[in-house]
């Protein structure tokens, strides 16, 4: 009950409400050494300190007040806030694509969390239409809660439970799919379930926002515009990502789950193809196709889903210097797959020959792949990647560390024989390896430079 | 019963009781329960700015960018699950918000990239001694908010803002003023052009730190809202950590009359234009008012009353001279309307105008974009107008409008004038206006009410304890009231205070008059008369600053030489702020003279006068032998004693 009445109040802030009877939302006058406050007294985040009492004063600004300098203070009144997205009924327009969405979590749909100070996910097709009315000139939607976890706490379980969602929505005929996924492990998920969800005969689209909902400028709603029209109207079956091109309310892009990686903290266009193109550029008008080859939508429901992964599998991200034991206690603790991020086109150093063999002869399954990010791990151009090689180290492409990770827990739940290991890991599902590299699959500009300066004030960044 | 424009025009400002503000009495306030008050914005001088590092205070011209992006701006919910109006107005504007970044002073903060950095503590101590200053109860812990602006002047849609302060007062030499509230805040983009649905700004101002001081409603009149406005920039400036020049300091007016509504004039940059625009704005509302009660005996159900439409060909308007982006004409009848269109508001408007600015922000429409019944000069026949009458089943009481625009903006105008006809039957709507040169003002956008606020979960509070408090309370200057009293007491003449305290030489003066002696009405008009007449006359350098002035009059007293020739040293100062006082002194060819040896004079030139004979007014004696002694006395003593002893 107190936690209702005080929620988030403890210490010496959860005394003085006590003591003076004020309830959180609760109106009240508050006579400090340091003058009258009059307000409403707001919850109070629970890893704020406890020496503070919120109040909103009446031009709608939050202040705090310093316990110790309070004299006395009063409850005048009450009136609990209720924050809701308005709910309005989706409506169904006839010859619209039926588009499923499934939320997982994170900002494409928020709001304000007062346990943590943070948003938390709101959703529904009642609270989106209300929030995005355009939706509904797009597709027919339904929504269904997966589950509700931050995207760093998505995993395993959850990659299992969308792929299991996937099959059944797409057993009852939908015709595409579209998941709401916070976006820092949004790449994981999508190659997650490109290995879990093979021959889609529908789009399977992961969207999230880089900018809460609860912000005027959030890119979440062009982004739920964009990834329902992929999801619901393009002619792509695939996993894929659709976040921003270019940080401007221009349009998004849409990239196969395998080779997309999140590379900048905050920015909009934060989602890049990597060693690729993206598939395609999507706007609110039309989809423009950038790859010609890409798996068509069918009319079909034979989707294969594959849910399984594995726990033994961990990365090791290699520094100069790095001690054999690190690889030694991973061997230890029964990992039974290591990726490998090497340096340059995939090295390490001979310090850590012996701890490579060691589990190599335990039958660990090691592959390499790349700090560079971009570009081939190419192990025969020096003595060293020999080397590796000849000691159980198989180079793993042009395989993103993150994908091949994904890949490879996929793949030792379901077998551990190190040549159908090797043979899964090298045999591309969705390009997670390439076979070609085009010239402009690598475009990381530099400011500063003339030419890059004048492209950046001509084209909207 | 034909209406004419013109005179209804004059009869309506007639029954408003308007006069110009220079005719105005307290009298004629109290008659419209003029009602006003301020919040004064102030850029505090920092390097940088207040959630980012980037420099503060460096601009660059609009042309002059090196990449741009564009956003669109969605409502969000407030706090306490809230729309706010002004929010949604913007969202009907459907703009397209171009911002343009200079590398030098944007970041990826500015345009909502990175998240914020923790706040500027110089900015904030700045702002926490001016709250001190204005006797506010400063809060125990700074709380950023985000406050909502969908007009885009902010990349984020809100622009991060925390209250330091409530309930403030201000002592002025005839009046108690009440402070709401000091908040500090990111300053917004500077607007380049809103030209159609593309509005574009710049973002070297965003970001940089700001603080607002708000007023209570407690300014009776013009002229005592330009007291106070003046009054809280002094303060601020007493400080000396705040930035001035143009749009350092700019004001909003917060105006009603006795009836009407909260309008606020957005970013009033002279405190000298306070009066005249607040002066016109109580007097719109009352008319406004007068015009409510006109309208409401004709129409009786004000919930039901509706505008009608049709759209009509161009034909029907042949030889009128249409606007380019006219593609669809649409006629409107506004029942019951006749005469409102040419009612008075402001000195040359009507409420027509009231109509046409609002197509122009909300629907976009660019000006001219309507034609309307009640034109002064007609440019619409009266056959046509009977035609249309005709088409739109017109009464014989009502109003006609032709929308000129393009056809996506139709629906928005068409809500937009019978929004705004039917807040005329309500009373006055709480908007923002915009301020234009001649006094009057323009509709800007609706006014934000508390909806708006929601708290920045980016931002941890900030704790401000008393030990903290404490120690920023000894380095406060003295009050203003305190600096206006001793300005007083030293017999300073009044019309020297704005400028001392605008430029904040009042800690100079008092150094001058305690430490050097140096007699204080001729301190105050040193700088309050010469000073500043040296100022707007001279070309001064970039190297000078004010406390060479004090260094002057103490090298003055060390050599004792008389102050008055600082008067004629000044203007080389300012010029060549470098070069050493000895060598100024030269340059007036000054000879240290004993004071006797001047009077010793006296006798000589007076005999010389009275030889010549050469003026036969009363002091013409008196004035030719000062003039001949002058630049010798000057330094050498006191000119008023020399003067006495010629006699």
């Amino acid at each position: 009950m107190d936690n209702d009445i005080f929620q988030g109040y403890k210490g010496a802030a959860l005394e003085i409400l006590k003591k003076y009877q004020v309830r959180v939302w609760g109106q009240t006058r508050v006579e400090t050494t340091r003058g009258t406050f009059t307000g409403t007294v707001l919850p109070r985040s629970e890893n704020d300190d406890d020496k503070h009492i919120v109040v909103k004063i009446a031009t709608g600004y939050n202040i705090g007040i310093d316990v110790f300098t309070i004299q006395t203070m009063k409850e005048t009144g009450y009136k609990k806030a209720v924050y809701k997205i308005p709910e309005k009924e989706f409506p169904t327009t006839p010859g619209l694509p039926k588009v499923k969405l499934f939320g997982t979590g994170g900002t494409i749909a928020s709001r304000l969390d007062y346990r943590t100070g943070a948003v938390i996910p709101a959703f529904s097709p009642g609270e989106l239409y209300g929030a995005v009315p355009e939706l509904a000139d797009i597709c027919n939607l339904e929504t269904e809660k997966v589950f509700a976890v931050f995207s760093e706490n998505m995993g395993p379980k959850q990659y299992i439970a969308l792929a299991k969602a996937i099959g059944k929505e797409i057993e009852k005929g939908v015709d595409g799919i579209v998941i709401g996924h916070g976006t820092d492990t949004l790449h994981h998920t999508g190659a997650a379930l490109t290995f879990m969800c093979q021959n889609l005969p529908v789009p399977v689209v992961l969207v999230g926002s880089q900018r809460s909902s609860d912000r005027p400028s959030s890119d979440a709603a062009l982004n739920l515009m964009h990834a329902m029209k992929a999801a619901g109207q393009s002619d792509i079956a695939e996993v894929m990502v659709c976040m921003f091109g270019p940080t401007s309310d221009k349009y998004g892009l849409l990239h196969k789950g395998t080779r997309v990686r999140k590379m900048h903290s905050s920015y909009r266009s934060t989602f890049r193809t990597i060693g690729d193109t993206p598939l395609a550029m999507i706007s609110r008008e039309e989809i423009t196709p950038i790859k010609e080859e890409y798996n068509q939508r069918r009319n079909d429901k034979d989707v294969k889903i594959l849910p399984y992964f594995s726990d033994k599998v961990t990365m090791l991200y290699y520094y100069p210097g790095m001690n054999a034991d690190v690889l030694d206690a991973l061997v230890d603790k029964g990992y039974k797959g290591v990726i490998i991020v090497g340096t340059g086109l995939g090295h390490v150093n001979k310090e850590l020959y012996p701890a490579i063999e060691r589990a190599h002869a335990k039958g660990v399954h090691l592959f390499m792949t790349l700090q560079t990010i971009w570009g081939y791990v190419q192990m025969f151009v020096y003595d060293t990647g020999r080397d590796m090689m000849a000691k159980g180290i198989i180079p793993a492409g042009n395989m993103l560390p993150e994908v091949a990770w994904v890949k490879l827990s996929w793949i030792l739940g379901q077998t551990e024989d190190p040549e159908e290991v090797k043979r899964m890991m090298l045999t591309p599902v969705n390009d997670e390896i390439t076979h070609r590299e085009p010239y402009n699959g690598y475009l990381v500009y530099q400011g500063g430079v003339p030419e890059v300066e004048d492209f950046v004030k001509k084209v909207y960044k | 019963m034909k209406l004419n424009p013109k005179k209804n025009l004059e009869e309506s400002r007639k029954k408003a009781g308007y006069i110009p503000r220079k005719k105005a009495t307290q009298k004629d306030y109290d008659r419209i329960g003029f009602m006003s008050g301020l919040e004064v914005h102030q850029q505090l001088l920092t390097k940088e700015k207040l959630f980012c590092h980037c420099p503060a205070g460096i601009f660059n011209k609009s042309e002059d960018y090196d990449a741009q992006l564009v956003r669109h701006m969605r409502p969000t919910l407030s706090e306490l699950g809230e729309y706010d109006g002004t929010a949604l107005m913007e969202f009907r504007t459907r703009k397209e918000i171009i911002y343009r970044i200079k590398n030098r002073t944007a970041c990826t903060y500015e345009v909502d990239d990175t998240p914020p950095f923790p706040m500027n503590r110089e900015a904030l101590e700045i702002a926490l001694e001016i709250s001190l200053l204005s006797k506010l109860n400063v809060v125990g812990e700074v709380h950023i908010t985000r406050k909502q602006y969908l007009d885009g002047s902010i990349p984020t849609g809100f622009q991060r803002t925390a209250i330091l302060g409530v309930e403030g007062e201000l002592e002025l030499p005839h009046k108690k003023i009440r402070l709401i509230q000091l908040s500090i805040e990111e300053d917004s983009c500077r607007e380049i052009s809103d030209i159609g649905h593309t509005r574009i700004y710049k973002t070297d101002r965003l970001g940089m730190p700001l603080i607002e001081t708000v007023t209570y409603p407690d300014c009776a009149n013009p002229d005592e809202l330009r007291e106070t406005c003046d009054y809280i920039r002094f303060l601020n400036r007493s400080t000396g950590k705040v930035r001035t020049g143009m749009g350092a300091g700019r004001q909003d007016v917060n105006v009603s009359c006795r009836g009407g509504s909260r309008v606020e004039i957005k970013g009033v940059a002279h405190t000298k234009w306070i009066p005249e625009l607040s002066h016109n704005e109580a007097f719109r509302q009352w008319s406004l008012l007068l015009l409510k009660d006109e309208l409401l005996k004709r129409i009786n159900h004000v919930s039901d009353w509706k505008i009608t439409h049709q759209p009509i060909k161009k034909s029907i308007l042949k030889d009128v001279d249409l606007p380019e982006h006219a593609e669809v004409l649409v006629a409107v009848n506004l029942p019951g309307f006749q005469g409102a269109l040419s009612w008075f508001t402001q000195p040359g408007k009507m409420f027509a105008d009231e109509i046409t600015d609002r197509l122009k922000v909300i629907a976009c429409i660019e000006k001219p974009n309507m034609l309307h019944s009640e034109e002064l000069e007609p440019v619409v026949s009266e056959k046509q107008w009977a035609e249309i009458r005709n088409k739109l089943s017109s009464g014989e009481n009502d109003a006609q409008i032709i929308i000129t625009g393009t056809e996506d903006d139709i629906q928005t105008a068409l809500e937009t004038i019978e929004e705004r006809c039917k807040m005329a039957l309500e009373g006055i709507p709480e908007e923002t206006r915009k301020s234009l040169p001649d006094g009057t003002t323009i509709f800007e956008r609706v006014l934000p009410g508390a909806d708006r606020m929601y708290p920045d979960t980016d931002s941890a509070p900030i704790p401000l304890d008393d030990a903290y408090i404490e120690s920023l309370s000894h380095n406060l200057p003295e009050d203003m009231i305190e600096r206006y009293r001793k300005l007083k007491a030293w017999n300073i003449p009044e019309d020297t205070y704005a400028y001392i305290f605008s430029k904040n030489h009042f800690p100079i003066i008092e150094r001058i008059i305690n430490e050097l002696g140096i007699d204080s009405v001729f301190a105050g008009t040193f700088f309050g008369h010469t000073l500043k007449f040296a100022e707007g006359h001279y070309k001064v350098s970039p190297d000078f600053t004010y406390k060479m002035i004090y260094g002057m009059f103490g090298y003055l007293k060390k050599k004792e030489i008389h102050p008055l020739i600082a008067v004629n040293m000044l203007p080389e100062l300012l010029e060549h702020p470098k070069m050493d006082f000895d060598s100024i002194l030269s340059g007036l060819k000054f000879k240290k003279m004993k004071a006797e040896a001047i009077v010793d004079k006296v006798p000589v030139l007076l005999e010389k006068f009275n030889q010549s004979k050469t003026g036969s007014e009363p002091g013409d004696r008196t004035n030719w032998v000062m003039g001949q002694l002058r630049n010798m006395a000057l330094g050498n003593m006191d000119l008023t004693v020399l003067s006495k002893k010629i006699g």
